[in-house]
């Protein structure tokens, strides 16, 4: 525009100052498309780069050639055979199958008490029930193994125990793809004559059904998966009621006195405490002061400390609790004013205006908060460690008075092992992580939509 | 006027004022509201004819308001320590100027009222909903769609569903406020010769900003107009105050005081 004028611009200077206004908009509007942009950019490298990690060319060499133990393939032989097979390459070491897989009992009693009090339910020949582990003799041990495993669990055996094959080498995706050769090149080389050369996906069916182990190519996440599921079903199952429940209060029958300011203020700095002092307060409160509570104790267990799924779970919910709050809150508010004063004009009480009226209205923004919080609970961290979470967790958790592993814990263990095979594993698991709040977050969205449009 | 008996006052305001918080809305109005009539609050914006119409009911609660004088309905005082405000609005309904239907069907809005006392048979729930919708003039462009949401309405019949909803609980007295200033004139007749079969089992008071309105489908208008402390300026300074009460004709025709002619001839508000 020209220089400053006490007048209105005539049509040429219009002309121009709108090209420039114009020019000027476009000018930011491209900008804000740029911030996008930049975010999209953002999250397609790392789904990339996470690609990258969870597939690729692998050397293998095997412990021992499955060639060496038997003719025919392994996965074809039967329970019998295969029980044969680890009973005579492993030895004593075959016992150990049982004491891992079967016991009842604790490890130290394992080898003292007879058969059909450490198996338990176990199907044991008549002969054997009353002996101990170490008195029955090899043909005896290959029908137990063959009469309590299937034929999968038996080869998976074989194969950890005897074959046990071992990453030498691996690559990531975009070299197996763009460097075939070279890499062709390096498996032919002496050093790895014996061993083979495949295509891996570290992402695979087996990798989300095993459990934990010290080997990269077997690991699994089915112990984390598990814990992942029981905190975050517990957590929600806590922090919903209690959430909603103190939203209701604080928007409907709180009157403006210092006790509920008070309670406004300290929700508000609640929802913006790091997430560790959560951990802290979890330790202090759930795993140590309520030990019986969380422990389970109180229900005849006593092998167990407070460092359980029910602390993580209880600790989590905490940690939620004010997102939860503040999102309900919101909802509530949201609901217009004149459906509350026809439900009131109506001659409806307090609590028949809430539940008929304002709580149906307020469901689809009250899930959302929900779903914000479960997201925020699936990949928290801190918390857990602090709370107690096991570093190395071979047993899956089976209730709430279990020892617990979660997802992002175990990607945080895998980064962190010298085996370079485990960030690979890692990467994997981060993407189960990434597939389960997406999950979790779709469920979440479609039943709040089916509540909006059941409303409206 | 003169003549009528106590009994035949739906409601009596003994000289009452209203204050949020303590700023005082209205001063001293004194106003005895004739049974099975329509009677029509005017004046200009901020006198406080809304403000004494939702003390009528005790919808003023939820925003802080607090009356100093009584109110009396069938003989009691409805801000009595004794009174329970649900059942002064389940006798004294409202219905309210922007059309306000739940976000639910035509037969749940209707059925809303009778459900919170606790009626639960379903053919007397029909009974009731088609009763009510009937009395409102809606159920013939309606009886097919009643699981029909209600907001799908278009404005005039919200409001007449918001006119079913409050009578499907039999009230004594209908309290409106503005109930057509979001309408257009078609809906706005539709609803006064609506007032006028009501009138017969209803008591109606009215609140309205269009003078031709009161004028035409009330019995009774009473005048509100606007106080001011010259001395002072700002809102504290201000109030509403009756100025004039009487029979409508009458009052259209010859009013008592200078301020009501000048205010419905349209000289001021």
């Amino acid at each position: 525009m020209s220089a400053q004028t006490n007048r209105l611009p005539n049509e040429q200077e219009f002309q121009r100052g709108l090209r420039s206004r114009q020019a000027r908009g476009t000018l930011w509007s491209r900008l804000f498309f740029a911030a996008n942009f930049f975010g999209l950019f953002m999250l397609i490298i790392l789904v990339l780069h996470i690609l990258n990690q969870s597939f690729g060319l692998v050397i293998i060499r095997n412990n021992v050639e499955p060639a060496t133990l038997s003719e025919t393939p392994l996965e074809d032989l039967n329970r019998e055979q295969l029980a044969r097979i680890l009973v005579s390459n492993l030895g004593n070491a075959s016992r150990a199958i049982l004491r891992d897989s079967l016991s009842i009992v604790p490890v130290e009693q394992f080898t003292t008490v007879p058969l059909d009090e450490a198996l338990g339910d176990a199907v044991l020949p008549p002969g054997a029930r009353s002996q101990t582990i170490g008195q029955v003799d090899n043909e005896i041990l290959i029908s137990i193994l063959a009469a309590n495993f299937s034929q999968d669990d038996l080869y998976a055996f074989v194969v950890d125990r005897i074959v046990q094959p071992r990453v030498e080498r691996s690559w990531r995706l975009l070299d197996s793809i763009f460097s075939r050769s070279e890499i062709e090149a390096v498996a032919a080389t002496e050093e790895f004559a014996n061993d083979r050369l495949e295509f891996r996906a570290w992402l695979n069916l087996d990798f989300i059904t095993s459990s934990a182990s010290s080997s990269a190519t077997t690991t699994g996440l089915r112990t984390a998966l598990l814990g992942s599921f029981w905190i975050i079903g517990i957590t929600i199952l806590v922090a919903f009621p209690l959430g909603v429940a103190a939203a209701i209060y604080l928007e409907e029958y709180a009157t403006d006195n210092w006790v509920n300011r008070l309670i406004e203020i300290n929700l508000r700095n609640l929802a913006a405490v790091p997430s560790i002092i959560y951990g802290m307060l979890g330790l202090a409160v759930f795993v140590r002061i309520l030990v019986y509570l969380t422990s389970g104790r109180f229900t005849g267990l006593n092998d167990t400390n407070g460092r359980t799924v029910l602390s993580a779970a209880f600790t989590l919910a905490l940690l939620i609790l004010p997102v939860i709050i503040v999102n309900a809150r919101e909802a509530i508010r949201a609901v217009p004013p004149s459906i509350r004063e026809a439900s009131f004009g109506l001659g409806a009480t307090r609590w028949q205006t809430v539940s008929r009226q304002v709580l149906p209205a307020a469901v689809p923004g009250i899930l959302t908060g929900v779903i914000l919080a479960m997201s925020r609970a699936v990949g928290e961290t801190a918390p857990l460690i602090v709370v107690g979470a096991s570093t190395f967790l071979g047993t899956d958790p089976n209730g709430p008075f279990s020892k617990f592993t979660v997802v992002p814990i175990q990607i945080f263990q895998w980064t962190s092992e010298a085996q370079p095979e485990f960030k690979l594993a890692a990467a994997a698991a981060i993407i189960v992580l990434l597939v389960l709040m997406l999950t979790l977050n779709a469920t979440a969205i479609i039943i709040r939509n089916r509540f909006s449009r059941r409303l409206f | 006027m003169a003549t009528a008996t106590k009994t035949d006052y739906a409601i009596e305001a003994k000289s009452i004022s209203v204050y949020y918080g303590s700023y005082r809305a209205v001063k001293d109005v004194t106003l005895n509201v004739p049974r099975n009539k329509i009677t029509a609050l005017i004046g200009p914006s901020g006198c406080g004819k809304t403000t004494v119409l939702k003390a009528f009911n005790r919808m003023n609660d939820f925003v802080g308001a607090r009356v100093e004088g009584e109110i009396l309905y069938r003989g009691q005082n409805v801000y009595g320590s004794s009174v329970d405000p649900v059942e002064v609005r389940r006798r004294i309904g409202m219905v309210f100027q922007k059309p306000n239907p739940f976000p639910k069907s035509i037969y749940d809005n209707v059925a809303y009222g009778p459900r919170l006392l606790g009626v639960k048979n379903k053919s007397m729930l029909d009974d009731i909903v088609e009763r009510s919708l009937k009395g409102s003039a809606l159920w013939d462009e309606v009886r097919n769609d009643l699981k029909k949401s209600g907001l799908a309405l278009s404005g005039g019949q919200q409001q007449r569903l918001c006119i079913a909803r409050t009578i499907a609980v039999e009230p004594d007295i209908i309290l409106m406020d503005e109930p057509c200033s979001a309408l257009d004139p078609i809906s706005t007749q539709r609803i006064e010769e609506l007032m006028r079969e009501l009138e017969n089992s209803y008591t109606i008071i009215i609140v309205t900003h269009n003078m031709q309105q009161a004028s035409r489908a009330s019995d009774y208008t009473a005048f509100f107009n606007i106080r001011k402390n010259e001395t002072e300026v700002g809102k504290e300074n201000r109030w509403g105050e009756l100025v004039e009460y009487g029979d409508t004709q009458e009052m259209f025709n010859s009013p008592k005081s200078q301020e009501t002619a000048d205010y419905i001839s349209g000289r001021f508000g």
